[in-house]
Order: C-alpha cells, then sequence, then structure tokens
C-alpha cells in the first residue's frame, strides 16, 4: 500500500534528533511531540509517588487507631498526596500531554505558536516540581497543612511550608505558558478552512481551559506569595492578630482553585469527545451544543468558588448567591453527558478499550458530579462538609474523570504516539481490575460520610471499619490494575505490533498522518472541507 | 505578517493623550481635596478608568487592532469586576 | 526543513493574553484592598494622610510621560527614525529610573518611621493601618518588581533596535515592550488614587 510505504520511508519524529545525542535530543527539543512525551514521563514518575503516599493513606485507614503512621504523619501525607496530585497530575495533565502532543496535528499545524516557550513551560514544570517533592525531605518535616494551605496555620506550622509553596508558584508559570501557547496556536494556526466550528472538539475544550490557566493561576500565585509575606514578615493579610481575615486566603485560594478543577475535567471531557464517535462510528451529537457547553464552564466556573466555604462564615447573600451559581455551572456538564449517549444512541458500538474506558468514565463523572450536588446544596453541605462525602466526590470526579480520561486517551492515542500497538487482551483486563478497585476504594466513603466520619484524620470510630476495609482492599485492588496497565503500556511501547495509520477508524487529522508522526506532521498543511467526526 | 502594523500612531496624538491623561491626574487629585469623602474615592476611581481607556486605546493601540483585542480586554475587564463583586457580596452583608 | 512564517499578530496576542496574567494578579492584590477597605474605612482614610500626594502625584505623571515616551519610539522606528527611537526608549528608561528613586526615598521615610511590615508601632496603629501599609508596600513592592523587570526588557530591546534586529518592518518586539511598560503605567493610575487621595 502507497501509504505503507510512505510510512517506511519517512522518518517518524523520533527519529529526528536535531543534531542532538542522548538526552539532549530530548531535553533541548522544541517540538511539541516529544514535549509531550517528556510531560508524559515526568508527570508518569511524580504519580508513582502521589499513589504511594495514598496507600499509605488507606493502610493507615483499613483499622482504627494508629496502624502504620500516626497523626502527624499522616497529616503530612494528606497534604503532600493533594499537592502532588492536584499541582503536579490532574492540572498540567492532559492539556501537557495530550494537548502538547495532538493540539497541533489536531488543527493541522506544523507546531504550536511558541515551541520554545513551550519547552521553557517544561523545564519550569520540573523545577516547581522537584521542589514540592523535596517538601517531603526537607528539615521541619512536610507541610501538613492540607494542600489547601489555609491560614493562619500555613503560616504558623513548624513544618516546612516554604518548598511546597514556592513549587506550586512556579508550576503555575508552567500552567501560564502552556495556557497562553494553547491559546496563540488555536486563534493563529488552524489549517486553512478549519473555521472555528470546523474544529474538532478537543481542541476547543483546551482553548476553554487555555483561558482558565491564563486567568485563574495568577490569583493563587499572589495568594502563596502573601503567604510567604506573612510567614517571613508578619504583613498581616490573613492573620486575626493584626485585623487580618483567614476567610479572605479561603477566597483568594478557591477563586484559583474552583476553576482549576475545570482546568482538570474540560480536556477529560474533549478526550471523551473524541472517542466516543470513533468507537460509535457515528458523528457527534450536538457538536455545537458540546461547545458552547464547554465555553459556558469556563466562564460560569469562575464565579461558584464559595461552595468550597458554605460553613467558613461567609454571608448569607454569599451562601446562596454561591449555592445558585454552582447548580447553574452543573448544567453544561450535564448537556454533555446526555450528548454522548445520544451520540452512541444506534451508533455502530466497538468495546475497544478506549471505549470501556470513555464510558465507565461517564459513570463515575455521573456519580461524581451528582455528589457534587448535594454539596452544592446549603442544607446538606452542613452535613457533609468535611467528611469522607468529600473525599469520594472530588476522587469520583477528579481521578475518575481525569483519571479515566487519561487511560482513555493513552489507549486511544497509543498506536498513533508510539507507532506500536499494546495487548488489547491485558489492556481490557487492566480496565477491569482498576475500575473494581476504584469503585471499592471509594464508594464506602460516601455512605461513611453521610455516618459522619471526618476526612483527614488518621483515626476513626469502630463503626466505621467495615467500610474502611472495603475502602482500603479497593485501594489495593486499583493499584494492582494501574500497574498491569501500565505495564502493559511499557512492554507494548518497545515490543508491540507496529501499529497502522488507523487502528481504530477514526476521521479527524491525526488519523490521517504515520504512526508515529513525522517531525513536521504533515507534508503539505491541510486544507479543510469537512466538519470533524463525519462519518459517511 | 508585517502588513498589520502599518498604522503609525503620530508623535500629536501621543502628545495629545498625554496631556489629557495628567489633567485628568491632576484632577482627580483636586477632586479628593475636596471633602466629599466616599463620592471623592468613586470619582477617583471613574477618572482612573478613564485615564485606563485612554492608555489601553491609544497607548496599547487597541483602537487601531483587530477587534479580538478589545473583545479579550473586555471580557478580562468584566471577569475582574464580578469576581470582586461577589467576593463583595460576602463581606458588605455579614 | 520548512521556513517558519513571522507572525507579528500571534506575537502580539501572545503579549496581551501575558498582560491579562499580570491585571489577575494584581486582581487580586485589589480584591484584598476592597475587603479591608470596606472592614476598616476610617482608619484607611487616616493611614493614607501619611503617603505624599505631592510626590504620588509626580511618580504617576512621570509614569505617564514614560508611556508617551515608549509610545513615541514606537512611531519614531515605524518613521525609519532610529536615532530618535533609540533617545525615546533611554529616555523610558530614565524616567523609570526616577520613578524608582522617588520610591526609595518615599518607602525609607516610612521605615524611619516605624512603619514597616510586622513593626511594633504599626502594631500599636491598629489593625486598619496594619493592613493599609501591609497593602501599600506590598503593592507599590510588586510594581516596583515590575518597573525593574521593565527596565530590563526596554534596555534588552534598546540593544536590539541599536544593532538593527529591530526595524521599521520588523518591530513587533518593541512594540511587546512596550505593551509591558504601559500596563506597568496602568497598574499605578489604579495604585494612586487608591492609596494617596483616600485621605
Amino acid at each position: 500500500m502507497a501509504e505503507e510505504k510512505q510510512q517506511d520511508v519517512q522518518k517518524s519524529f523520533m527519529e529526528e534528533t536535531g543534531g542532538h545525542k542522548g538526552i539532549f535530543k530530548w531535553i533541548l527539543s522544541t517540538d511539541h511531540k516529544r514535549i509531550g512525551l517528556l510531560y508524559l514521563y515526568s508527570i508518569m514518575s511524580w504519580f508513582f509517588i502521589g499513589v504511594t503516599l495514598g496507600l499509605l493513606m488507606k493502610l493507615e485507614l483499613i483499622a482504627p487507631g494508629k496502624t502504620i503512621i500516626g497523626a502527624q504523619a499522616y497529616n503530612a501525607t494528606f497534604t503532600v498526596h493533594g499537592v502532588i496530585m492536584i499541582f503536579l497530575i490532574v492540572v498540567p495533565g492532559l492539556p501537557a500531554i495530550f494537548g502538547n502532543f495532538f493540539l497541533p496535528i489536531q488543527i493541522g499545524a506544523k507546531d504550536v505558536a511558541f515551541p520554545k516557550l513551550n519547552l521553557l513551560s517544561w523545564y519550569i514544570y520540573v523545577l516547581g516540581s522537584i521542589l514540592v517533592v523535596l517538601s517531603l525531605f526537607m528539615g521541619g518535616g512536610p507541610p501538613d497543612t492540607g494542600w489547601t494551605f489555609y491560614a493562619p496555620y500555613s503560616f504558623k506550622t513548624g513544618t516546612n511550608m516554604l518548598p511546597a509553596v514556592l513549587g506550586a508558584f512556579v508550576l503555575g508559570f508552567s500552567s501560564i505558558l502552556t495556557g497562553l501557547n494553547f491559546i496563540v496556536t488555536i486563534h493563529r494556526m488552524r489549517a486553512p478552512g478549519m473555521t472555528w466550528f470546523k474544529m474538532p472538539i478537543f481542541p476547543w475544550t483546551l482553548y476553554g481551559t487555555g483561558w482558565i490557566q491564563l486567568l485563574a493561576t495568577p490569583v493563587v500565585g499572589i495568594t502563596l506569595l502573601m503567604v510567604l509575606g506573612e510567614r517571613l514578615f508578619g504583613i498581616g493579610f490573613f492573620d486575626p492578630a493584626k485585623g487580618g481575615d483567614p476567610i479572605l486566603f479561603q477566597h483568594l485560594f478557591w477563586i484559583y482553585s474552583h476553576p482549576a478543577v475545570y482546568i482538570m475535567i474540560l480536556p477529560a471531557m474533549g478526550v471523551i469527545s473524541e472517542i466516543i464517535p470513533t468507537f460509535s462510528r457515528k458523528t457527534i451529537f450536538g457538536y455545537k451544543a458540546i461547545v458552547a457547553s464547554t465555553m459556558a464552564i469556563a466562564f460560569v466556573g469562575y464565579f461558584v468558588w464559595g461552595h468550597h466555604m458554605f460553613t467558613s462564615g461567609m454571608s448569607g447573600t454569599a451562601l446562596f448567591t454561591f449555592s445558585i451559581l454552582t447548580f447553574i455551572v452543573a448544567i453544561p456538564s450535564a448537556i454533555k453527558v446526555f450528548n454522548w449517549v445520544s451520540t452512541m444512541y444506534q451508533g455502530s458500538i466497538s468495546t475497544e478499550v478506549p471505549f470501556m474506558w470513555a464510558a465507565s468514565f461517564i459513570f463515575v463523572f455521573l456519580v461524581g458530579g451528582l455528589s457534587g450536588l448535594v454539596l452544592g446544596a446549603l442544607a446538606t453541605n452542613v452535613h457533609v462538609h468535611d467528611t469522607a462525602f468529600v473525599v469520594a466526590h472530588f476522587h469520583f470526579i477528579v481521578f475518575g474523570g481525569v483519571g479515566f480520561s487519561f487511560f482513555g486517551a493513552i489507549h486511544y492515542w497509543f498506536p498513533k504516539m508510539f507507532g506500536r500497538m499494546y495487548d488489547r487482551s491485558w489492556a481490557r483486563t487492566g480496565w477491569v481490575v482498576f475500575f473494581i478497585g476504584f469503585i471499592a476504594l471509594y464508594g464506602p466513603m460516601f455512605y461513611l460520610g453521610i455516618k459522619g466520619m471526618p476526612r483527614r484524620y488518621f483515626d476513626y470510630l469502630p463503626e466505621y471499619h467495615g467500610p474502611n476495609i472495603i475502602s482500603s482492599l479497593g485501594a489495593l485492588t486499583l493499584v494492582t490494575g494501574f500497574l498491569i496497565i501500565v505495564i502493559n503500556l511499557f512492554k507494548s511501547a518497545k515490543h508491540g505490533e507496529k501499529a497502522p495509520m488507523n487502528p481504530w477508524g477514526g476521521t479527524n487529522l491525526e488519523w490521517q498522518i504515520p504512526s508515529p508522526p513525522p517531525l513536521e506532521n504533515f507534508d503539505e498543511i491541510p486544507t479543510i472541507t469537512k466538519a470533524p467526526y463525519k462519518y459517511d | 505578517m508585517s502588513e498589520e502594523n502599518h498604522h503609525i500612531v503620530s508623535y500629536r496624538t501621543i502628545l495629545g493623550v498625554l496631556i489629557v491623561l495628567i489633567i485628568l491626574t491632576l484632577l482627580s487629585v483636586a477632586i479628593t481635596q475636596i471633602e466629599l469623602s466616599r463620592w471623592a474615592t468613586i470619582a477617583a476611581l471613574l477618572i482612573a478608568g478613564v485615564k485606563s481607556t485612554f492608555v489601553l486605546f491609544y497607548f496599547m493601540h487597541l483602537k487601531y487592532d483587530p477587534k479580538v483585542f478589545k473583545r479579550m480586554a473586555l471580557l478580562i475587564i468584566l471577569l475582574v469586576f464580578v469576581v470582586i463583586f461577589i467576593t463583595m457580596l460576602d463581606y458588605v452583608f455579614r | 526543513m520548512s521556513h517558519v512564517h513571522r507572525d507579528d499578530l500571534g506575537s502580539k496576542m501572545g503579549m496581551w493574553l501575558f498582560i491579562f496574567t499580570e491585571l489577575l494578579l494584581f486582581g487580586g492584590l485589589f480584591i484584598t484592598y476592597a475587603v479591608y477597605r470596606s472592614m476598616h474605612t476610617q482608619a484607611f482614610h487616616l493611614a493614607s494622610e501619611e503617603l505624599d500626594v505631592t510626590i504620588g502625584t509626580i511618580n504617576t505623571v512621570i509614569l505617564l510621560i514614560s508611556s508617551a515616551t515608549v509610545a513615541m519610539a514606537i512611531t519614531a522606528i515605524q518613521k525609519k527614525n532610529k536615532k530618535l527611537s533609540l533617545a525615546f526608549i533611554g529616555t523610558t528608561i530614565l524616567l523609570a529610573f526616577i520613578f524608582l528613586v522617588n520610591k526609595y526615598f518615599e518607602w525609607g521615610a516610612k521605615f524611619e518611621h516605624g512603619l514597616f511590615p510586622g513593626s511594633d508601632y504599626l502594631a500599636e496603629l491598629g489593625y486598619g493601618d496594619i493592613l493599609f501599609f501591609g497593602l501599600y508596600f506590598f503593592m507599590t513592592g510588586l510594581h516596583a518588581f515590575h518597573i525593574i523587570v521593565g527596565m530590563v526588557f526596554l534596555g534588552f530591546i534598546f540593544f536590539r533596535i541599536k544593532n538593527d534586529r529591530i526595524t521599521f518592518d520588523n518591530f513587533q518586539l518593541l512594540e511587546n515592550g512596550g505593551l509591558y511598560w504601559h500596563l506597568v503605567d496602568l497598574i499605578w493610575i489604579f495604585l494612586f488614587p487608591l492609596f494617596y487621595l483616600v485621605a
């Protein structure tokens, strides 16, 4: 076949060294595909640490009383677990890995708008993440404030705040620059004929995400600087002894950290919007509605942050304003769920592993999202705030959302990225074990929360023991599933069967170039005439 | 795309805007010397807003640039206002 | 290897986006100001009297003039007047330096009077004063940092113009530097009334 010949003749991007040798062809490359892989490898490395910390907590919680670590160590564990998972994994995650790799390809470009800035973003990411991980080991002890760094404790604690806070601050720059790069790329570098509404959904989600990265991150940046100012100079912004208001810290912190969850979930939803049409062999249902929902989520998402603070002492006016806005922001997410399901309806479903991840995403996202409404309603919030219910909610929606989407994405795009196919049997087994582990790990937490088990405690009353055992065993199961998945992918990257250009029958531009892609993606920039996801 | 930058803002225009800005500055100082207390602050902030508009439109070229830049700037200003407004809903009504 | 087409508009857009991040960065501090001013209105009025309106006004005018000079530098380069452009950039940097010198003396005077974050004198004055001056030092300090960065950026641009890397048909970098400088000016346009004109 002519395409195969071209594939053999054309060098893939992995074979282009830009004149560098060894590690330098990686860390000096401004090729968006290599940078995407650099993020993949660094993020996965930190993920192992984050998982280990999580596992440590679950092992501690397998029985009441001190099991393996005591209170101080537990507090440090949930803090650093949170900082790693949020700032090192799920916020950068999908945009940095798959956005970098596939955004230019999906819009018919050869790279992003600012390739050198892109590499700088990765350097900054590495610096920030090293600072955060170092906080585990530095004198004074790892931070124990929770990843939320609430004042006044965050400037009074004797543990080591500087590396973690500084690390988070530095990571913010990486996020901002990536968002900036993607926004300009999408505005300026779409292929001829690709109007905004002929762009696939994944780039749309990266666009919305880019704006949030750009505009929300600086607010947490300044907040963290203010915390450092408190710690170092005793300025008084958040210190009641000096007239400061600790609730103001919470406002400033959540003004970023709520939109941050949309940084996490929008690209995840974008991935699902890519996978489902392909494995339903049907065009996406309600393209314009999904685009509008994406932008609506990005916009309204800025105004709901107070729902993390319902019990903090805000005014009644603030309470009901935030609650109502929270319910409103749920609507576009629901629209997306309807549209995904409608895409599948009367489609020709292929239950390949990426599809299984996408379908199970819808389930866990639904559970997570609906539990979010319980939290968004003022009366019920008072009952479950700061309980295991909240922990279940955000793990279902963030780990379930971003995590399942990540696994879907890696199994969907793996053949394109690495030019090889993975073992489908093992991939399916990995999915099954992981999914069972996931439900067992987080499901019981809903029940435990409603029954009153507090979060962030190393100990609990005996009546909570049973479900905690299930949860901790679930953790072990999940980690097993995760290892199966990762080992399968690792081995397949080196030894898997060579993959064709379009193993899944996808319609977007990435499936019209070789696997793996050549350095500049396209021999000639294509001219676009069709809308995306068109199956005749 | 160097054809985009062919619009030249004349020295006269820049100087004119500068004079307006200085006058507005002196005006805002004068207005706040009068004992209007709360209204003085609002007046000073409004004047700052007008000054900003001049800087944005003429010095920063928004008047002459493609519409997308004006739209983005407007969006940002709107966003900041709404966030401050919502935050104040907490403090004002406590 | 294909030729990368230069995209000035994309470069300008990147700079504007960066400016937006700076607006949000200071935005967090403006939120803080709004909150604490609403909680300590009287104290903010009184504390503001410690600040010298004259110096503040002079500094405001200095920055406004510097904004005009950097804008004129762009006009000059577009009119192929390299020498004039360099003169305007140089003037801008000089004006920035004078601003900083003024700030240095202002801050110095405050420190001498015992007005600095964490000082006992400030603690005695009460919450409103602590917060007012906390915000004053933090915000004008952060602003001054941005001025220093701006001076370095403009200095870099100065040499680019000198070495003909910036010319009448390739000056997006100069424009971007100008945009950054106007941002610094914009922030001060709001800092000035909020701290100096509150009395």
